[in-house]
């Protein structure tokens, strides 16, 4: 554990990205297997670990030492597994000797062999036998608040640094590998192949784009791309391997249970990319429907015949990962779009199509199209170099997303709820609202929520507003002054908007987030309903 | 004799009506006992002062030689009368010269022990238990979560990162007196012996030592004018922590910053003073040195300041033992 504990003691003091990449680095040079694997799988959120409740913990130390001085300790530190962890021994103790201390592999394989009524008996003795180093880093582990401020990007970034591997190699791999990751590192230490996944049907991360900035495509050459629709519905990958077929999302949930429709269509072999629409396909001739008609299908464990009638599921292809079981990854854009093409074209017509490409010459022709698409759920397009193999991961250069012009309104803050997790002492989700006129002159009606977008200086103003102009309070809620010559005026960005008969206002809307605060607006200069109406309507026009 | 007949808090500090003396008063008086050099502890200003050789030494490093009017040293042990009442002083293993002040009269002996630590330090003369009727300690780290580890793993964690980061310079904060040649005397015992660079404001105080045995290596100046940022890689710079945020502290390449201080044991300080290496050395005793101390002196009765009184104050009606905060102002732990 010592090592571990270390490591996460330096982590979260060091500020620069490139002192994090030397911590992890070296730790996972110094540190045998296998709990490197496990350091590695806790510090990249797939550590999985029995849980252990704070109140447990409280009564455990509670038998050690007197509730007061308890009490006062818990007051000073403000953090109740460091509490623990620092008071844990009352005596002076006799310094264990490292080796004689549990190792992580040993804490988290034994943690997790427990029945319900050992982990009381467990805990305390781990306890006993870490330092308080050791404690703070297990009790972080087991009440799932371990915060360290490093992404899984940035641990797998660390690895390929420790083994001079390419990061995208590791990306593409990590799905289908578990901890504590033997083969991963035996592969990156040159001791080994590269591990070979067990089945094709597992998540293999996927391949983003970056935005189109400033000045982006003028030194590229056109005839080196190829544009394709980017469609509004969920980027999704399937994958077939013999019987066993899945449905994930492009974060690797599996969502399988919720599209009978599409998985008992999946007739082909091997891995595929696409975005995931309600509607009829292209090869049908039947229109595509709105985010808002997929929205019906999303985030539900079953789906019944009538959903199924009502708001048929298909997929529109983007890229092959894997045909059959060769990974086409490697081969170029348009390699794959051949292959892909032929995939496409022997499955189910109701449920498969291809994106088809976008034919331009230069780039400001494909702008003219981009502000102008042919079909209400485009928004955008996609832009891919033809040799581009299909790599894991968000890199700079081979794919960009031209996306139509996001949404902006000015609306006023209307309710702040507090925020979870860090956050939790902030009032850091908003309610905001827009004009519309009521029976005795103009009233705020609240159009969405959003709770990112803003920076933590940002937050502590917009917290700072809630605090000193709360009006009503709701248990966590508050509500704000919200009047034409006082208020909050945010500038709030979104990705689509839909008409809704859930809402109060009539609309909603997609990733709401705080583009910007408007300290320089009244109120009373916000935003009128009719506004976001119009948008609905241009919307449905484009068709 | 009643106990506050012989001491008792006043606005100055501790008095002895007795013997007509302070101990460690915070504002100018006629006669002062002086138990260490910190500067919350020893001021100037007073008109006769008694104290160990070292501490009179320190005050005139500090504040020059017209810090009082007269001065006399006592020696370790050695039992001198003040208007009939004995004081004699005694180590407390806080930094050079520190004492304990053991004060008596009438079979009633109450010991001061100042600010003081139990664990192994070469800088200064170690802790002597004096057996006594009262005990009044200091309760700076006076909470369960103190538990200061073994000061060579600290600085072991300062030699790692001189190895991991070869091209940074360490700034390692440490107060004037006694942290920062602990500091340095603990490089030395760790093995590290290329040069430490000082910041001025601590030269005089490091000769001090040095005079008086503590060897400390090969100390350089940090604060060469003309001096390249690459001069610094790689180097080990012991500074007062309050000069980081100066001019001073840009001079070097790519600061790693490291204190030396036993508030590092809670992640929250280290995290708010923008500190990236915290070391945990104190020169005060942790909670299981206090409870430790109390046990093995076993007095009838425990006076405690300076610090989280309340908790050691529990701690000890949890033990059956008499005890009372003395909530004197005007200590600020400058030591730790
Ligand atoms: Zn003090
Ligand atoms: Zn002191």
């Amino acid at each position: 554990m010592k090592a571990f504990s270390t490591l996460l003691d330096r982590l979260v003091l060091t500020p620069s990205r490139n002192g994090k990449l030397k911590l992890l680095a070296d730790y996972f040079r110094d540190t045998p297997d296998p709990d490197r694997g496990y350091g590695l799988a806790a510090i990249a959120g797939t550590l999985d670990l029995k849980s252990v409740k704070p109140a447990l913990l409280r009564e455990l130390v509670l038998e050690r030492m007197d509730a007061v001085l308890f009490r006062y300790s818990y007051d000073y530190v403000g953090d109740l597994a460091e509490t623990i962890a620092l008071v844990w021994d009352q005596e002076r103790k006799e310094r264990v000797p490292d080796e004689a201390e549990p190792s992580l592999s040993a804490v988290v394989t034994r943690m997790n062999a427990l029945g319900r009524t050992e982990v009381r008996g467990a805990v305390r003795d781990l306890l006993d036998r870490l330092d308080p180093s050791g404690r703070f880093a297990f009790l972080k582990l087991a009440t799932g608040a371990l915060r360290i401020g490093v992404s899984a990007r940035l641990a797998k970034q660390a690895l390929a640094e420790f083994s001079g591997m390419d990061v995208t190699e590791i990306e593409t791999l990590w799905h289908g590998l578990e901890p504590p990751y033997e083969p991963l590192f035996a592969w990156l230490e040159g001791r080994a192949e590269r591990p070979v996944l067990a089945t094709p049907a597992i998540f293999h991360s996927v391949m983003l784009a970056n935005p189109v900035g400033d000045g982006d495509l003028a030194n590229l050459d056109p005839a080196d791309f190829a544009a394709e629709w980017k469609w509004d519905g969920i980027r999704v990958q399937m994958s077939s391997s013999g019987a066993t077929r899945r449905l994930y999302s492009r974060s690797g949930d599996d969502i399988s249970a919720a599209f009978p429709d599409v998985l008992d269509a999946m007739n082909f072999e091997g891995v595929v990319d696409g975005e995931l629409l309600v509607g009829g396909t292209a090869r049908m001739n039947s229109p595509t429907r709105t985010f808002s008609d997929l929205q019906q299908r999303l985030n539900r464990k079953t789906v019944n015949t009538k959903m199924l009638e009502d708001y048929p599921a298909f997929v529109r292809a983007y890229d092959v990962l894997f045909e059959g079981e060769v990974d086409v990854r490697p081969a170029a854009f348009t390699e794959r779009r051949k292959r892909l093409a032929g995939l496409i074209d022997k499955t189910p017509h109701d449920r498969f199509d291809l994106s088809p490409l976008v034919p331009f010459s230069t780039w400001e022709e494909l702008e003219a199209i981009r502000r102008d698409p042919p079909d209400p759920v485009i928004e955008g397009v996609m832009i891919k170099r033809l040799d581009s193999p299909y790599q894991a991961g968000r890199m700079k250069g081979p794919w960009f997303k031209w996306k139509r012009d996001p949404f902006n309104i000015d609306a006023v803050m209307m309710y702040a709820q507090r925020g979870h997790g860090k956050r939790s002492s902030y009032y850091s989700d908003f309610t905001f609202g827009v004009w519309t006129e009521g029976p005795d002159g103009d009233v705020l009606v609240p159009v969405g929520k959003a709770y990112f977008g803003f920076t933590d200086a940002e937050l502590e103003v917009l917290d700072r507003f809630v605090r000193n102009n709360t009006t009503e309070r709701f248990g966590p809620v508050r509500a704000v002054r919200a009047e034409p010559a006082h208020g909050f005026v945010l500038e709030v960005a979104f990705e689509g908007i839909n008409r809704s008969n859930r809402h109060k206002s009539g609309v909603a809307m997609r990733f709401p987030r705080i583009a910007r605060l408007r300290q320089d607006k009244l109120p009373a200069d916000a935003d009128r309903l009719e506004t976001l109406m119009a948008m609905i309507d241009a919307r449905e026009d484009t068709r | 004799m009643k106990p506050d007949q012989l001491l008792r808090p006043a606005p100055a500090g501790l008095y002895c009506p007795a013997g007509d003396f302070y101990i460690d008063p915070v504002r100018p008086v006629a006669r002062a006992l002086v138990t260490h050099g910190h500067s919350d502890h020893a001021r100037a200003g007073h008109g006769a002062v008694l104290a160990t050789q070292e501490t009179l030494d320190i005050m005139e490093i500090r504040y020059g030689a017209d810090f009082c009017g007269t001065r006399q040293s006592a020696a370790f042990g050695e039992r001198i009368g003040v208007n009939g009442v004995t004081v004699s002083f005694h180590p407390a293993g806080h930094v050079l010269g520190s004492a304990q002040i053991a004060v008596e009269k009438d079979g009633l002996r109450i010991v001061a022990s100042g600010d003081y630590k139990r664990g192994v330090d070469p800088t200064c003369a170690a802790y002597e238990p004096v057996p006594c009727d009262i005990f009044i300690t200091e309760a700076t780290f006076g909470l369960p979560v103190f538990h200061h580890p073994d000061p060579k793993t600290e600085m072991g964690k300062l030699i790692t990162s001189l190895r991991q980061f070869p091209e940074r310079s360490h700034l390692v904060g440490a107060y004037s007196l006694g942290k920062s040649q602990r500091v340095i005397r603990l490089l030395r015992d760790c093995g590290y012996d290329a040069p430490v660079y000082i910041h001025g404001s601590l030269a005089r105080l490091c000769d001090y030592y040095v005079s008086r045995g503590v060897e400390l290596g090969d100390l350089r100046p940090a604060t060469v004018e003309k001096g390249d940022k690459t001069d610094f890689r790689g180097a080990v710079i012991v500074g007062p922590p309050s000069a980081f945020a100066d001019r001073w502290a840009r001079r070097f390449n790519e600061p790693l910053i490291a204190f030396a201080s036993g508030w590092m044991m809670v992640r929250q300080r280290a995290k708010q003073g923008g500190v990236e290496l915290p070391l945990v050395i104190s020169d005060h005793c942790d909670w299981p040195e206090l409870t430790e101390t109390i046990r093995e002196l076993a007095p009838q009765e425990v006076w405690v300041t300076h610090g989280r009184e309340e908790a050691l104050v529990r701690w000890c009606e949890l033990a059956g033992l008499p005890a009372r905060p003395l909530h004197l102002v005007g200590y600020e732990d400058e030591g730790d």
